[in-house]
C-alpha cells in the first residue's frame, strides 16, 4: 500500500509542477467547446441539441491528448525499467498510475462542465447529466487508453499510433454517454439503460485496462 | 544486517535484441561478497546482459538462477538496477526523488537521509533534480542502492560521470556492500576501486 500511495503522490506531483502539463487537457477541452458556438452559429436551440455531444466530443479528444504522457515520460527517464522490476505487481502499478492520470486529467474535465455547459445554453439539468455520465464514462477513456500507452510506448511511437489504437475503443464511451445525456434532457428515452451500460463500460475496462497494459511493458521491453 | 550466503549463476546464457543474436553460450557465477566486472568492447552485450539478468530482456536460451535467495521472489526483485538513465523526475526534489524510490522499492523510513549524505547531497535535497549536474544525478542514484536493501546490484557503467572524489565513494559503498554479503556484477570500462572478478565479453583480446 504504501508503494501505491507513493506512486500516486509522485505521479499527482509531478503533474501539477511546472512542465507537467496537468491542465493542456482542461485548456484543450476549453477551447473546443468555445470555439463551436462560433462554427455552428448563435442557434440556441441547436446549440442546446448539439451540446452534450460537442462536450463529450470534447472531452474525449482532450483525454486522447494527454494520455501519451502516461508511460513516455517514465520510460524516457528509466523509471519503468525499475516499476517492472520491483516487488508491486505490475498490474496494480498500471491501476494506480491510471487513477493517479483520471485524477489529474480526467477530473478537472468534468469541473469545467457546469461552466462550458453555459456557453452551449445547456440548463442547470442537462448540465447535470452530462457532467455525471463524464463523471462515469472518463474513467473507461483512461484505463482503456492506457493500453494505447502502453503499447505505444513499447513500439516507440507516440502520438499518433496512440490515436488511431484508442479511438476504436473509445467509440462505444462516447455513444453511451452521448446516449445517455440526450436521454436526460429530451426525456423521451430512459436515461437509465445508456448510463448503466457506461457504467458496465467503466468496470470492464478497469478490470481489462491493467492487464493488458501490464502485459505490453512486459513483453515489449527491451 | 548481513544477508544470507547467495550465488547468481548463467549457463550458456543467449540474448537476441532486434532479431540479432547479441552474445550466445555466456556462463558467469558470482557469489555473495563478489564482485563481477563485465568488460568489452562498445556493443559487445554488456548492458544487455544486465537487462537479461534484471528480467527486462527476455532470455533467448540458457539459464540465470539465484541461489539462496528469498524463495518467492524473483531475481529482478532482490536486485538493484542502475542503468544509463537515472529514473530520476526533473520536476521533484533531490529528497522527492529518493523518497518515492523508498516508499516504492520498501525501504527503512530513516535511510533516506543517511543515503543522501553517504553520497554527499544531503546539502541539496530541497533542489529540484533538473538543476543536477550529471555527476550530482549519478550520486542520487547510487543514494537508491543504500536507501532500499537489495542483496544483488547490476551496475551498468556507475562510475560514469563521476569525480574522483565521487569514485571513492562509491567504491567504499560497494566494499561495504560485499562486506555485508551482498553481490554485485558491474559493466565497465574503467577500473572500480575494488576487487573483481572479470568476464570479457566479445572477441578475445
Amino acid at each position: 500500500m504504501t508503494a501505491l500511495a507513493a506512486l500516486i503522490r509522485r505521479d499527482i506531483r509531478v503533474a501539477l509542477r511546472i512542465g507537467g502539463g496537468a491542465l493542456i487537457g482542461v485548456l484543450f477541452f476549453l477551447t473546443v467547446v468555445v470555439l463551436m458556438p462560433f462554427a455552428v452559429g448563435p442557434d440556441l436551440a441547436l446549440l442546446k441539441r448539439l451540446g452534450p455531444a460537442i462536450l463529450w466530443l470534447g472531452a474525449l479528444l482532450a483525454s486522447l491528448l494527454t494520455l501519451d504522457r502516461l508511460f513516455m515520460a517514465d520510460h524516457d527517464d528509466g523509471s519503468l525499467d525499475l516499476l517492472v522490476m520491483s516487488r508491486t505487481p505490475l498490474e496494480l502499478a498500471c491501476a494506480t498510475k491510471a487513477l493517479a492520470h483520471w485524477l489529474v486529467a480526467g477530473l478537472p474535465l468534468i469541473v469545467a462542465t457546469p461552466v462550458l455547459g453555459l456557453l452551449l445554453n445547456l440548463d442547470g439539468s442537462a448540465t447535470l447529466a452530462v457532467a455525471l455520465t463524464l463523471l462515469a464514462g472518463t474513467p473507461a477513456l483512461t484505463l482503456t487508453g492506457m493500453i494505447g500507452a502502453a503499447l505505444a510506448v513499447t513500439l516507440h511511437r507516440g502520438g499518433l499510433l496512440l490515436a488511431v489504437l484508442v479511438l476504436p475503443l473509445s467509440i462505444p464511451v462516447l455513444i453511451f454517454g452521448v446516449a445517455a445525456s440526450n436521454a436526460a434532457t429530451s426525456g423521451d428515452t430512459p436515461f437509465g439503460t445508456p448510463f448503466t451500460i457506461l457504467c458496465a463500460l467503466s468496470l470492464a475496462s478497469l478490470v481489462i485496462g491493467p492487464f493488458a497494459a501490464a502485459a505490453s511493458l512486459r513483453h515489449g521491453l527491451d | 544486517m548481513k544477508n544470507p550466503a547467495m550465488r547468481l549463476s548463467g549457463r550458456d546464457v543467449r540474448c537476441v535484441r532486434g532479431g540479432r543474436e547479441i552474445f550466445t553460450d555466456l556462463s558467469f557465477s558470482v557469489q555473495s561478497g563478489e564482485a563481477l566486472a563485465v568488460t568489452g568492447p562498445n556493443g559487445a552485450g554488456k548492458t544487455s546482459l544486465l537487462r537479461v539478468i534484471a528480467g527486462l530482456l527476455a532470455l533467448a536460451g540458457g539459464t540465470i538462477d539465484l541461489e539462496g535467495g528469498t524463495g518467492e521472489l524473483t531475481t529482478a526483485e532482490q536486485a538493484h538496477y542502475l542503468g544509463h538513465r537515472d529514473a530520476l523526475k526533473p520536476a521533484l526534489s533531490v529528497g522527492e526523488n529518493l523518497a518515492f524510490w523508498r516508499d516504492f522499492l520498501g525501504g527503512a523510513p530513516d535511510h533516506k537521509q543517511n543515503a543522501l549524505t553517504a553520497v554527499g547531497l544531503d546539502h541539496i535535497a530541497h533542489l529540484p533534480a533538473a538543476f543536477l549536474s550529471a555527476g550530482q544525478r549519478r550520486r542520487l542514484s547510487m543514494a537508491r542502492l543504500l536507501a532500499v536493501r537489495r542483496p544483488v546490484w547490476l551496475l551498468d557503467e556507475p562510475t560514469s560521470a563521476l569525480d574522483a572524489a565521487g569514485q571513492s565513494v562509491f567504491a567504499r559503498l560497494m566494499q561495504d556492500h560485499l562486506e555485508n554479503g551482498g553481490l554485485i556484477v558491474a559493466a565497465t570500462h574503467a577500473p572500480l576501486g575494488i576487487t573483481t572478478h572479470d568476464l570479457w565479453m566479445g572477441a578475445q583480446p
